[in-house]
């Protein structure tokens, strides 16, 4: 199979460029991308990748494959090669730092934003704060993201203004504390999005459903974002 | 940190939001309107079409629809111009440039507005 990387060594190269990978792969199993990776990586060493858990759970080995975002490691061969072509790159919209390897900084920086923790200003309880089973229902869909920016990177509003729009991921998580029963800090979240990018920015077009390897919402999630907002507003 | 929003003379995300979707709602509506009454005449002459903006509540709805028009056009192109007229993708002379095509866009609307309350309250 002809596998096309993407090659790039900010220090050292002018440009970008694509090279070009002979890989013989073993019959009998259906591989992930990112097994063809290791192929690629056994005929030259300077091939660039994160990877950690290989199973899906770390969410490191965000790429785009054949054009489409996805994780290298739950990604089969049989999903995505067509005429026995895999052509491999970096996230969109990022700068590379080598080959495959994303800056991801401004992504987490919007994650920063939403203040992804619990903020709960009454009395600590003796014990723990309790939910009930309903509420914590409401946290599902939402809590089980891995921050792979699969989503993100394939939302052209976080492309043209990264610093500015949240992005999905963000945003899902941000819908996430909103959501929680616990959180008692609502009003302040809600001020922090109202202006019009941070959420606004979203046109709805669910690119960062279409690509999502754990089969989340991040427009559902903004749907009900801007639901709260209107209320708040109202 | 909060996002300013200096250029889109304050308004809020939220607003902006609104106001798009009720003055699509308001341009829709219109041309729903009219298409009924002109397919409804079998002969539109000049003076039906006179009689028809010269009525109050036609008044009155043409000026609402101008200034949906209006707003609309302005929050669009706000919005194109903060996607497309940034810094991020021209560099430095981005400001300039996305400023005057904002005046521009604002003059050409002013021109509009004006021109179409001229012709409404001619008839
Ligand atoms: S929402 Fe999905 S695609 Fe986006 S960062 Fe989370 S797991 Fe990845
Ligand atoms: S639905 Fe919104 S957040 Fe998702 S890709 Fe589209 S613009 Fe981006
Ligand atoms: S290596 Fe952990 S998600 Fe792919």
């Amino acid at each position: 199979m002809l596998v096309s990387v993407y090659r790039y060594n900010p220090e050292t190269d002018l440009k970008p460029s694509m090279q070009d990978y002979q890989v013989e792969i073993p019959g009998g199993k259906d591989l992930m991308v990112l097994d063809v990776l290791a192929l690629v990586k056994e005929q030259d060493d300077s091939v660039t990748y994160r990877r950690s858990c290989r199973e899906g759970v770390c969410g490191s080995d965000g790429m785009n494959i054949n054009g489409v975002n996805g994780l290298a490691c739950i990604t089969p061969l049989s999903e995505v090669v067509k005429n026995d072509k895999l052509v491999l790159r970096p996230l969109p919209g990022l700068p590379v730092i080598r080959d495959l390897v994303v800056d991801m900084s401004i992504f987490y920086k919007q994650y920063e934003r939403i203040e992804p923790y619990l903020q709960n200003d009454d009395p600590v309880p003796a014990i723990e704060r309790l939910q009930s089973p309903e509420d914590r229902a409401k946290l599902d869909g939402l809590y089980e993201c891995i921050l792979c920016a699969c989503c993100s990177t394939n939302c052209p509003s976080f492309w043209w203004n990264p610093e500015k729009f949240v992005g999905p991921a963000g945003l899902l998580q941000a819908y996430r504390f909103l959501a929680d029963s616990r959180d008692t800090h609502t009003d302040e979240r809600l001020a922090n999005l109202e202006d019009p990018f941070s959420v606004f920015r979203c046109r709805g077009i669910m690119n960062c459903v279409a690509v999502c390897p754990k089969g989340l919402n991040p427009t559902k999630a903004i749907g009900h974002i801007r639901e709260m907002l209107m209320e708040r507003g109202a | 940190m909060q996002v300013s929003s200096v250029t889109n003379f304050g308004r809020s995300g939220l607003s902006d939001w609104l106001i798009q979707r009720v003055s699509a709602v308001i341009l829709l509506l219109y041309i729903v309107c009219h298409s009924a009454i002109i397919l409804n005449t079998p002969e539109m002459t000049y003076a039906l079409w006179r009689d028809l903006f010269a009525g109050t509540t036609m008044r009155i709805f043409s000026l609402l629809t101008l200034l949906a028009l209006c707003a609309h056009a302005w929050i669009g192109m706000w919005t194109v111009a903060t996607d497309y007229l940034t810094t991020r993708m021209m560099g430095s002379k981005a400001t300039l440039v996305r400023l005057v095509f904002l005046i521009g866009c604002l003059a050409v609307l002013a021109v509009y507005f004006i021109w179409g309350v001229i012709i409404l309250w001619s008839v």
